[in-house]
């Protein structure tokens, strides 16, 4: 039958354009894995996808024929009836027996997926090799400790490819999920329940990570990045963070950098905000906030919504609301402040010479600056 | 009060100083406001429940011209969370719910041939618990501000500390006063449907609309109980104090998820098995064919709605119960596919070999088919909690459930629009009208949602009021908005069809589309004794069989389709002003609440006992009306009134 071949090529055709034809690639996209967990979850996916053509093929295939073959013609007695049949038991049992073997076929890798992915690891089977990592969920971004490197940052978690990465999650205030759909499928962030999620980075990149549980305000803008490093340079970075307060007195001398840190104690920025090592020997600022220390390391701007560049940044502390409404950052400088831009110009400064290890001058600020 | 020619009954409780007497007006507004009539009932839940509709896709279209553009100002985020919550309460509890219950209202007493619904009362008592419930959701735009925690209302995010305004205390009262409504309805129709049955319909020859309603009820009286309790702990945590949900104390958040998804799991099929009953209906209709495996129809349906209550944490796939749970509850839910997955045959195996006939109404059944089917298979893909834990929260979920519930419940009960129209009304709705509405309608709706598959696996998460450029998520969310507009003229269309109709549509007669069921039997509208003859069924489709006896026993010549006219008449039950007076006094009751005012609810409560009390001892009333056999039934002697 010809029209039945060419409703075929059509359907293959549609499937083509759906599958092949639209790229859904990216850094945030569940379907670009970068590692042994998201490429399992993307393989069930795809095995459901295949799967579901045949049952769709079916259904749309029987509909459409019996609606053109049954339809009532023009020049039929529109009382006429048809034969009516009642019901067929071979054809029902048939039927009930293909969706039974339909759901076996997505039952039996989902059992398996399900226990090669999702187990839970002990802390007593935590081995050497591992990192962990405790991210907290606060209303609008996540702190990152590793405890057995011994430090705290926020927003950026840096981890080596190829090792696996557990982080321990929990939150604060409110749900929130953590989910870096190229690594790993989320998981939820709840107060008083110790949750786990685990996962590890086939090659270097930057994965783009967003809460995904509704925490009312500033949810939108509560993203945060996994960056995979090769072993030495991730080694660097633990370095550094570990060196996090003698590289914090770097910017002694520079007459910019020593107005920005004086500002910073002036509009209560250490209030919140820790930086070790602002004063030698004092630990400045709160656990519940963003700590700012090397944050000349950081790539991103306001809980990963804006590359760490001096304009963004600038712009971050000249009006917060305006770039992540709903956040608790306040407004430091008032709209009429003659001195607003020259101050900001040294926070910035100086923020974006904690951590580096030449700090630069402000001379040299405002080019690719933190761009790494 | 006499009751016709029978003289009063023994006076139980009756007594001529009651308060309010029954109202007899059979015209104009007071005769609506106390109505006991289960037709002037569905027709209030039908047209209540398109007025929020409509109110619920204006919100649904700022969410999506928010989301057009990344970075559009055009809802602040708090705007925007008020919108997706009041639209999904409203769909969820005002619109889609009420619409199944307002075609149950009018058409399972038609379907069974009986009067009315057992308890006409309770019935008027739970339109207007469900209209006080919704205006009262609704005035939270003007008294301060609406809801804006999503339609699931996670703990701890609905504690005093993190959300102190009012919206959350709109949310938890208003549902916990509207669930009264739909739990009083449900055990009404439950009590009608086993009990009133016409001669001879025994339970499998209950039309499929009547039976999916009965299993509708069981599961809202199941399903209910769980969502009143955490409402009602949400309530005592944020006006007394209690700590239930409050995780500075030490509570455990999830309790709220596991309580509000044994319940929201069922209620997602008390909204969709209705749906499968307008089907089940409109397909033989316009195939001139009974419904394929009408048995296996039921028992899946019963099926569904008993495995609806052992799936309820694939809505919480991440949130860490550990992956025995995960696998347990993974295989419950894809075990309802098999079902689901049988009734789809089964539709379409009564079109084969039909006589189909393409009206506005099949072809909303045919979209149906289609649309539930793709929403059927991204369920089961939602069964895999691998994939889960990246589809989770993201526009994957966001087009799935729209899939099933907007173009499977939605759609089928349009199809049920266009189907029983003519018996609402008396008057046709115009054919042309009608499918210029439908392609735009439907291609729309795909235009919509079809896309936002896309957009969650690329990872948009659900629940946010803007998107990251650059990461491709511009080109669908832009279609995705376009779509809205396609859907919107069908919308209109739709709207245009139906005044249209009601105005100047063609007469209807009493069965146009020559179907198969009792309603069909008595005048469109009916009257409001429904029928004059008691009827008597002899099998399945009891209409089909009265018109076409060679057709269903062949040469046999079928008994007496109806009882001769009853010479007892019949009781019709009287209006009453007590169900509307007790209803409204949940609303003081509600305010009460949400100002932390314990006078005003103590007082209501006081006018809530006073009214039941009153309504219980009211009387009998209503009137008896006596058929005359040799006039035509519309001509029935009204009887004498009080």
């Amino acid at each position: 039958m010809h029209w039945r071949r060419r409703l075929l090529g059509g359907l293959a055709f549609v499937a083509v354009l759906l599958t092949a034809g639209c790229d859904l690639t990216g850094p945030q996209s569940a379907m670009d894995p970068a590692g042994p967990v998201a490429q399992a979850q993307r393989d069930l996916f795809m095995w459901t996808y295949w799967l579901s053509w045949p049952v769709m093929l079916l259904v749309a295939g029987v509909l459409a024929y019996s609606l053109w073959r049954f339809r009532t013609r023009k020049d039929e007695d529109p009382k006429a009836l048809p034969h009516q049949t009642h019901g067929n038991i071979k054809l029902e049992v048939a039927w009930t027996i293909i969706p039974v073997i339909l759901v076996l076929l997505v039952a039996v890798p989902t059992v398996r997926t399900i226990f090669s992915t999702e187990y839970v690891i002990d802390r007593a089977n935590y081995t050497d090799d591992d990192v962990i990592v405790r991210a907290t969920g606060y209303q609008w971004w996540f702190k990152f400790e590793y405890p057995r490197e011994g430090f705290v940052t926020a927003n950026e978690m840096i981890i080596p490819v190829g090792r696996r990465v557990i982080v321990e999650l929990d939150s604060a205030d409110v749900l929130h999920a953590f989910w870096v759909p190229n690594l790993a499928g989320k998981r939820d962030m709840i107060p008083n329940q110790d949750n786990q999620v685990w996962f590890s980075a086939d090659r270097p990149g930057v994965y783009f990570g967003q809460c995904a549980e509704l925490c009312l305000g500033a949810h939108a803008y509560m993203r945060f990045r996994v960056i995979a490093k090769a072993e030495e340079d991730y080694q660097a970075w633990v370095e550094a963070f570990q060196q996090g307060a003698e590289r914090t007195q770097l910017v002694r001398g520079d007459p910019l950098l020593e107005q920005g840190r004086t500002l910073m104690a002036q509009k209560g920025c250490i209030g919140c905000h820790t930086v070790d090592g602002f004063y030698p020997g004092v630990t400045v600022g709160n656990p519940d906030f963003p700590d700012l220390t090397n944050f000349g390391l950081r790539t991103t701007v306001g809980a990963a919504i804006r590359d760490n560049t001096p304009e963004h940044l600038a712009a971050w502390l000249r009006d917060p609301q305006a770039m992540k409404p709903g956040n608790y950052m306040p407004t430091l400088w008032r709209a009429d402040d003659p001195n607003a831009e020259q101050e900001i110009e040294a926070v910035v400064a100086y923020l974006l010479s904690l951590g580096v290890e030449a700090p630069e001058t402000s001379a040299t600020l405002g080019g690719s600056h933190g761009d790494r | 009060m006499a009751i016709g020619k029978l003289g009063a009954p023994p006076a139980v409780g009756q007594s001529p100083d009651t308060l309010l007497t029954r109202p007899t007006w059979t015209e104009g507004l007071l005769s609506w406001l106390t109505t006991v009539d289960h037709k002037r009932l569905g027709i209030l839940y039908i047209v209540t429940s398109f007025v929020f509709m409509a109110a619920a896709s204006f919100e649904a279209f700022l969410i999506r011209l928010q989301l057009a553009a990344p970075g559009n100002t055009l809802l602040s985020p708090d705007v925007y969370n008020q919108m997706f919550t009041m639209h999904g309460v409203t769909m969820v509890f005002l619109a889609i719910m009420p619409l199944g219950i307002g075609f149950a209202n009018y058409f399972v007493p038609l379907q069974i041939g009986a009067r009315d619904l057992a308890f006409p009362r309770l019935n008027a008592f739970g339109y207007w618990v469900y209209l006080v419930g919704g205006v009262f959701l609704y005035t939270s735009f003007f008294l301060g501000d609406p809801p804006d925690v999503g339609w699931v209302a996670y703990a701890p995010l609905t504690s005093l500390s993190n959300n102190p305004g009012l919206g959350t205390d709109f949310y938890m009262v208003g549902l916990f006063v509207g669930g009264i409504g739909t739990l009083v309805t449900a055990m009404n129709l439950i009590v009608t449907i086993v009990n009133m049955r016409a001669p001879g319909m025994s339970m499998m020859r209950v039309p499929v609309f009547t039976w999916m309603m009965l299993i509708t009820s069981f599961l809202i009286i199941f399903a209910f109980p769980p969502l009143t309790v955490a409402l009602f702990q949400v309530m005592m945590d944020r006006t007394f104090g209690t700590l239930f949900y409050v995780p500075e104390a030490g509570a455990m958040a999830i309790l709220w998820q596991h309580l509000f998804w044994i319940f929201g799991h069922p209620e997602v099929y008390i909204i969709i098995l209705p749906a499968f009953g307008v089907i089940s209906e409109v397909i033989p209709t316009f195939s001139r064919k009974p419904l394929f495996g009408y048995p296996v129809i039921i028992l899946s349906g019963i099926f569904i709605g008993f495995m609806g209550f052992a799936v309820w944490t694939h809505h919480m796939f991440t949130t860490g119960l550990g992956p025995v749970v995960n696998t347990a509850f993974a295989l419950t839910s894809m075990v309802i596919g098999i079902p689901t997955g049988i009734k789809v045959f089964n539709w379409l195996g009564t079109i084969w070999g039909g006589h189909v006939r393409f009206t506005t109404s099949m072809l909303y059944a045919v979209a149906f088919l289609i649309t539930f089917t793709v929403g059927g298979i991204t369920g089961i893909m939602l069964a895999v909690p691998p994939f889960t834990a990246q589809a989770h929260d993201t526009y994957f979920v966001v087009a799935h459930f729209h899939f099933v519930m907007g173009g499977g419940a939605l759609l089928a009960f349009l199809a049920g629009l266009y189907y029983w129209f003519p018996k609402l009304t008396g008057k046709l709705l115009d054919e042309r009208l009608g499918k210029a509405a439908f392609w735009f309608a439907v291609p729309g709706f795909w235009v919509i949602f079809f896309p936002q598959h896309f957009l969650g696996l690329m990872g948009m998460p659900r629940r946010t009021q803007t998107y990251v450029e650059g990461i491709g998520l511009e080109l669908w969310n832009m279609v995705s908005t376009i779509g809205t507009f396609i859907m919107l003229v069908g919308l209109v269309l739709l709207l245009i069809n139906i005044i249209h109709g009601f105005v100047r549509g063609k007469p209807a007669g009493d069965d146009p589309w020559d179907a198969r069921t009792l309603e069909w039997a008595t005048s469109s509208p009916p009257p409001f004794y429904n029928f004059a003859r008691q009827p008597v069924v002899n099998d399945r489709d009891a209409l089909w069989v009265q018109k076409y006896p060679e057709s269903v026993h062949g040469e046999r010549v079928p008994e007496e389709a109806s009882e001769p006219y009853d010479r007892h008449g019949a009781h019709i039950p009287g209006q009453s002003w007590y169900p509307l007076l007790v209803a409204l006094a949940l609303l003081p009751f509600s305010y009460g609440w949400l100002y932390d005012n314990m006078w005003v609810v103590g007082l209501s409560m006081v006018v809530v006992t006073f009214g039941v009390y009153a309504w219980a001892l009211e009387g009998v009333g209503g009137r008896h009306i006596h058929f005359d056999d040799r006039r035509d039934p519309q001509g029935a002697d009204e009887g004498e009134q009080a």
